[in-house]
């Protein structure tokens, strides 16, 4: 789960980490009273969606640019009016952009310096490490990429605490040496860390990290992401989630226990078990075909869960083709069989479905599918079943 | 021979008593599987009526080893609690931890890796995996025991279904396995895909092996590394997730591709280079093995 920039730095705030004095907004009658709260002068105004580039992107009517320095209030209203409600496309948000629901108020802040730091999980060892680097504000990815020695990492123990030469390490890569950075530079780790570690998140980024003409050391933005499996024990941070930062079709999948991501193809599938979910995707691409959908539905499901995943997969107008591959090991061949049934009798499926069944109680599954009047293609083994939906979905036109 | 499990394995299982793990622990048991206990907090002293045999419950891990001799667990503790159940194991001494549960958050496996570190007797699979199967001996997890036969390659795989997939297109080609593992697909996990292709290289009796791969993280690329340096037995491989767009979760946590690292043609690319058989598609994994190997 991800929050907003302006979610992560009201967080960073409360761990002590400094951020530039800002003021979130959602409404349009509510900007002039958030503007009062702000230092008379120069705004910078931040548009809120969960995607970067976001300096860089064009709103949907043309206006340029999701991040502005403005001049004063008079301006920074205009341009915040402009922003809410308005749609924003990056580089990461694909071409239908998103909509921005949020407009943050930033107190400006002249740097002197741009850093990027961050904690992650390095999976190869199975513990958090720091990331640091002096190519600030850039894409730490490419970074890494083209000058890997500009890139700095360390493992750390977060029950333990960050050991004071971790710090040193990062500190003196970074080049604060001098006494008065690293004497923020040392609470301001800890914080990061802590942070991580105590909400369970996934990623905590800041980049830039700078250093102010006037030499404080700031987080000028803030990304933290958040670990799926631990938000149920931080109902503070799933009230930060936003709803409209998500596919609808996926929130729904989800409140089934199912795990569904849209793509952009017309051949939806509907798989038990992740592995063989992506597997499915790439053998309908192997002969032809264009997948429209990751769809998971997990070893427990049940049948109402099935016949949910079919409202779903068929919700997207761009499906022309459904096919099914299971191969059950928790799952029982018989429950989606009895799901596809339940399916058809609530919504009418009227594009070829494709039937693959393997694995626990596949005889009662085939059996239970064979007694009902639904038309159902059924085939064996995956690379026949990837055929004959991509054939069926062709020969539909 | 085989890998990790036979039929001298004494299983405890831990959280058998509820319903999901019930169902599989009765599988297991009749497939074979020698279940000697299961734990469950609250309920030592009572019977787990496993048909063709009861076995007593107890209240903690130990007193299975010490009561039972059980070596090897099988946990099915719902995600909140499954951390917690792996740490019992390691500390009341099994030697193998198989961990089916889905769920678990990173931080309590981080704890668990710590655990692990320093207890090096004793081998985690998993989380989120669907167990260890030697065919015919032993059947640990929710694999469905009858689409495998006894023989001679390893299947490893982070994907259960995938897992089942290969090992039906060996059996339905006349080859059986020595053991078939799934690994589990979350970021942080006990045995990698580079610990398995080492234990089927050292064991006699596995005479080939296929590795199934995905999206994500480096883990092909260092058995791909190992196994073009120390393994002479053929391998066949595939990995899943060519089509997966970036910087999406495909319901695997570790099934993610981020700024091109992780990606399927790095690691293809890889294994190729190791001098691995690498399937195209899914439905070519055994194809792929028999093409070096028969």
């Amino acid at each position: 789960m991800n929050i907003h920039e302006y979610q992560a730095k009201e967080l960073f705030a409360q761990y002590g980490i400094p951020v530039p004095k800002g003021v979130a907004v959602q409404s349009a009658d509510k900007l002039e009273e958030a503007l009062a709260s702000m230092p008379q002068g120069v705004v910078v105004v931040k548009a809120q969606i969960h995607a970067g580039g976001r300096g860089k992107g064009t709103f949907t009517d043309g206006f340029q640019g999701g991040v502005k320095v403005c001049p004063g209030h008079a301006q920074a209203l205009e341009v915040a009016a402009k922003m809410l409600g308005n749609t924003l496309v990056t580089k990461q948000t694909g071409p239908v952009g998103k909509r921005v629901g949020t407009v943050y108020f930033n107190e400006p802040v002249k740097i002197a310096k741009e850093y990027y730091l961050a904690v992650t999980l390095d999976r190869a060892r199975g513990r958090p490490v720091v990331i640091a680097s002096t190519e600030g504000g850039m894409d730490i990815e490419k970074v890494a990429a083209e000058s890997p020695e500009k890139i700095v990492r360390i493992n750390v123990d977060p029950d333990g605490g960050v050991q004071a030469y971790e710090k040193r390490v990062l500190a003196y890569a970074l080049g604060f040496d001098g006494k008065e950075l690293f004497k923020q530079f040392s609470p301001f780790i800890d914080a990061l860390v802590k942070l991580y570690w105590e909400k369970d998140c996934s990623l905590v980024e800041v980049n830039p990290l700078i250093v102010s003409a006037d030499g404080r050391l700031i987080a000028l933005d803030a990304k933290i992401g958040f670990d799926d499996n631990a938000i149920y024990r931080h109902p503070e941070i799933e009230a930060l989630r936003d709803l409209s930062e998500e596919d609808p079709k996926e929130i729904e999948a989800g409140k089934s226990g199912l795990s569904y991501i849209a793509l952009d193809g017309n051949i939806a599938c509907l798989v038990n078990g992740a592995g063989l979910a992506m597997a499915t995707m790439d053998i309908i691409k192997h002969y032809g075909g264009r997948p429209a959908n990751f769809l998971d539905v997990g070893g427990g499901a049940s049948v109402e869960a099935v016949t949910n995943a079919f409202r779903i997969i068929l919700s997207d107008p761009n499906v022309k083709g459904i096919l099914v591959n299971i191969f059950g090991g928790i799952m029982s061949c018989k429950t989606i069989a009895d799901g596809i049934i339940g399916a058809a009798h609530n919504v009418h499926i009227t594009i070829p479905l494709v039937v693959r069944l393997e694995g626990n109680s596949v005889k009662e599954g085939k059996q239970a599918l064979a007694d009902t009047d639904i038309t159902i293609i059924s085939a064996d083994g995956m690379a026949d079943a990837a055929e004959k939906i991509v054939a069926a979905v062709a020969k539909a036109g | 021979m085989s890998i990790l499990v036979n039929k001298d394995t004494r299983v405890v299982g831990q959280g058998i008593t509820g319903k999901a793990g019930s169902k599989h622990a009765l599988n297991n048991i009749a497939y074979g599987t020698n279940y000697v206990a299961a734990v469950t907090p609250g309920k030592g002293g009572t019977d787990f009526d496993g048909v063709s045999k009861k076995l007593p419950v107890f209240n903690t891990v130990r007193d299975a080893v010490v009561n039972e001799g059980a070596n090897t667990s099988v946990i099915f503790v719902p995600p909140p609690f499954a951390a917690d159940g792996i740490l019992e194991a390691i500390e009341a001494g099994i030697r193998l931890i198989i961990c089916i549960t889905e769920g678990i958050p990173v931080r309590d496996m981080i704890r668990v890796k710590a655990a692990l570190r320093d207890n090096p007797q004793a081998r985690l699979v998993g989380p989120n995996c669907p167990g260890v199967m030697t065919p015919g001996q032993c059947n640990v997890g929710i694999m469905p025991g009858y689409i495998a036969r006894p023989g001679k390659v390893g299947v490893v795989s982070r994907s259960g279904t995938l897992t089942y997939e290969a090992v039906y297109q060996l059996t339905q080609r006349g080859y059986g396995q020595s053991t078939c593992i799934g690994i589990g697909g979350d970021p942080v996990n006990g045995t990698s895909h580079l610990d398995v292709i080492r234990m089927f290289n050292e064991d006699p009796e596995t005479e080939a092996m296929i590795m199934i791969g995905e999206i994500g993280g480096n883990a092909e690329e260092l058995a791909a590394a190992y196994i073009k340096e120390h393994v002479k037995k053929p391998v066949a491989a595939f990995i899943a997730g060519v089509t997966a767009p970036p910087g999406r979760r495909m319901g695997h946590a570790g099934a993610i591709v981020s700024g091109g690292s992780g990606t399927a043609s790095a690691k293809i690319a890889a294994l190729k280079d190791a001098g691995i058989s690498v399937a195209d598609t899914p439905a070519q994994m055994a194809e792929a093995l028999l093409k070096i190997y028969s």
